[in-house]
């Protein structure tokens, strides 16, 4: 077993990145996961593993600092909140064209605009639908404790790699702030160069006399190039939906009813289906952990045996929408939400449940 | 088990810091733990509040509405938070500047003048383990090997020679508790 710690989400994360073998961790200060950067300047990885950690003179920087060091194939992370992830969006949308792998992590705080310092779901379409331009995806997980944030980052550098792709973490303000206890797992050692130019073949980093250039570029002029460059891309997110699903599901088996929800409100809800089956009410919940890829055919086979869905969100309505998709119409599929930075109480998720699908 | 506890007084109090030592020697203990601090304005306004859970199950909702335990040290937390203690639940406070005392007849509640204590003593940097130590003494949720261990993983090295201030003022804390309110 690795070491036990009682941590911070953000902590985790940064303590995650350096026992994964990151190369670089370039971001900009914004509450609520500043501790990610405070985190790493007292634990001084460039003195534990060489790892870089630099403070870039905004957001834009941070992102274009990726782009460059994940195109000489090193494993690079950022991590910030809504609005500073609202200004990375270029350069996400850039890197998924150039197929450039990267951990971006994303603790979400209450908008639009700067809107509040406290926690909120509202930024899923923004990381799931695409923020930036064009037709592209990133895995998006979606971690619901802190052991999770932790977890999360060595899967996130894994599948990054693994597929050449942008990676987030959408988790919150509260999941960052809070601390649970984790198991970390053991240190990796930084890949050395001669490894990075063995396992990316496509990097950047110095041309030997045996091959071509490599170009790491988002740009093709020819209409007919754009189009194989995303017939690749698109591919390779079907490959995504058809093997890297991840979900769980709590208390379904004799379900009549159903929460779907991911994140912080899930934690939430496993609390309101103790509150409601002591008063009979036979609810269980269904967690997406791949946001995308989306579970699908996954939350459509628990969903078709219930009366009804509530889909709980710290935001006005946009995981429901993936739900409605995938569940069809059969069956009452209801939202409920509350904004800005409210959490809402696990006793106002059993009301919910009892007035919009029950008695609804 | 299951307890479900709040902390919440001044920024400076040491709730905080409070409820970090106690869940790390949950940790310690092999309970599961989370420590849900206040972070927003509320905070930056002056008051602080943080929700421990510590149980031996996974723990569900880290926030929560409802509490086993409320530990409050200051007026506006116990205007917030008296009507939040679940029904046979506990309220320990520190009567140090309230104006307005808790009224519910159905928790039980205990009183505890760690402040006065803490300062006669010269220990006021350390009245949030007096505080700590009533609430131990009456809901011994955790070994006090653990809350060493938990005292030595929460406070950095160079604090480590202070330990044992910690724990007499978690002693001291015990013995201060005054019956206000006990359900029969």
């Amino acid at each position: 077993m690795g070491e036990l710690r009682l941590m911070k989400g953000n902590e985790a994360v940064a303590e995650a990145a350096i026992r994964a073998g990151c190369d670089g961790y370039f971001g900009y200060p914004i509450t609520p996961q500043s501790e990610v950067m405070e985190y790493l300047m007292a634990e001084k990885p460039f003195e534990r593993t060489g790892m870089v950690v630099l403070q870039a003179e905004s957001e834009v920087a941070a992102i274009n600092m990726l782009y460059g060091g994940a195109g000489t194939g090193k494993m690079v992370m950022t991590s910030s909140s809504s609005p500073g992830i609202s200004l990375m969006q270029e350069g996400i949308s850039y890197m998924a064209g150039a197929e450039l792998p990267a951990l971006i992590v994303n603790i979400v705080r209450g908008g639009p605009g700067l809107g509040t310092i406290q926690p909120s779901q509202a930024d899923y379409f923004q990381a799931v639908k695409g923020g930036g331009h064009g037709d592209y995806k990133m895995l998006v997980l979606a971690p619901a404790s802190v052991q999770e944030m932790c977890d999360h980052v060595k899967l996130g550098f894994d599948k990054a790699y693994q597929y050449r792709t942008p990676v987030m973490i959408l988790s919150d303000g509260a999941i960052g702030q809070m601390m649970e206890k984790v198991v970390l797992f053991d240190q990796i050692p930084r890949r050395t160069d001669a490894e990075v130019i063995e396992q990316c073949p496509w990097a950047s980093n110095g041309r030997p006399a045996t091959r071509d250039h490599n170009i790491i570029t988002s740009l093709d002029l020819d209409p007919a190039g754009q189009e194989r460059v995303n017939l690749k891309l698109q591919a390779k997110y079907k490959l995504m939906e058809q093997n890297e699903v991840l979900y769980e599901e709590i208390q379904c088996e004799d379900a009549e009813y159903l929460f779907v929800a991911f994140g912080l409100s899930a934690r939430i809800c496993q609390k309101a289906i103790d509150l409601a089956r002591a008063k009979g009410i036979k609810v269980g919940l269904f967690r997406p952990i791949t946001l995308f890829p989306f579970p699908v055919i996954e939350v459509s086979n628990v969903g078709n045996h219930v009366k009804g869905i509530l889909v709980v969100e710290m935001n006005a309505g946009q995981m429901i929408e993936d739900v409605k998709l995938s569940v069809g119409c059969k069956v009452k599929i209801e939202h409920f939400g509350r904004f800005g930075g409210i959490i809402p109480s696990p006793d106002e998720v059993v009301r919910a449940l009892e007035q919009q699908i029950i008695g609804g | 088990m299951t307890e479900e506890i709040i902390i919440a007084g001044f920024g400076g109090q040491g709730v905080l810091s409070m409820g970090k030592i106690l869940a790390y020697s949950g940790v310690m203990q092999n309970k599961e733990v989370s420590w849900m601090p206040s972070y927003g304005p509320e905070m930056r306004g002056g008051t602080a509040n943080v929700t421990v859970i510590i149980s031996d199950e996974r723990i569900s909702s880290p926030i929560l509405n409802a509490f086993d335990t409320a530990i409050i040290l200051n007026q506006q937390s116990m205007d917030k938070f008296e009507k939040s203690v679940k029904p046979g639940g506990l309220l320990i406070y520190d009567p140090n500047g309230l104006t307005r005392f808790p009224e519910r007849t159905d928790i039980n509640i205990y009183s505890i003048e760690a402040a006065d204590e803490a300062a006669r003593q010269g220990l006021s940097k350390i009245f949030n383990m007096v505080v700590l130590g009533g609430f131990l003494k009456l809901k011994p949720l955790v070994a006090p090997e653990f809350i060493h261990k938990g005292l030595q993983k929460s406070l950095p090295a160079r604090h480590h020679a202070l330990i044992p201030e910690n724990e007499k003022a978690i002693e001291i804390g015990k013995g201060l508790l005054k019956p206000v309110h006990v359900l029969a």
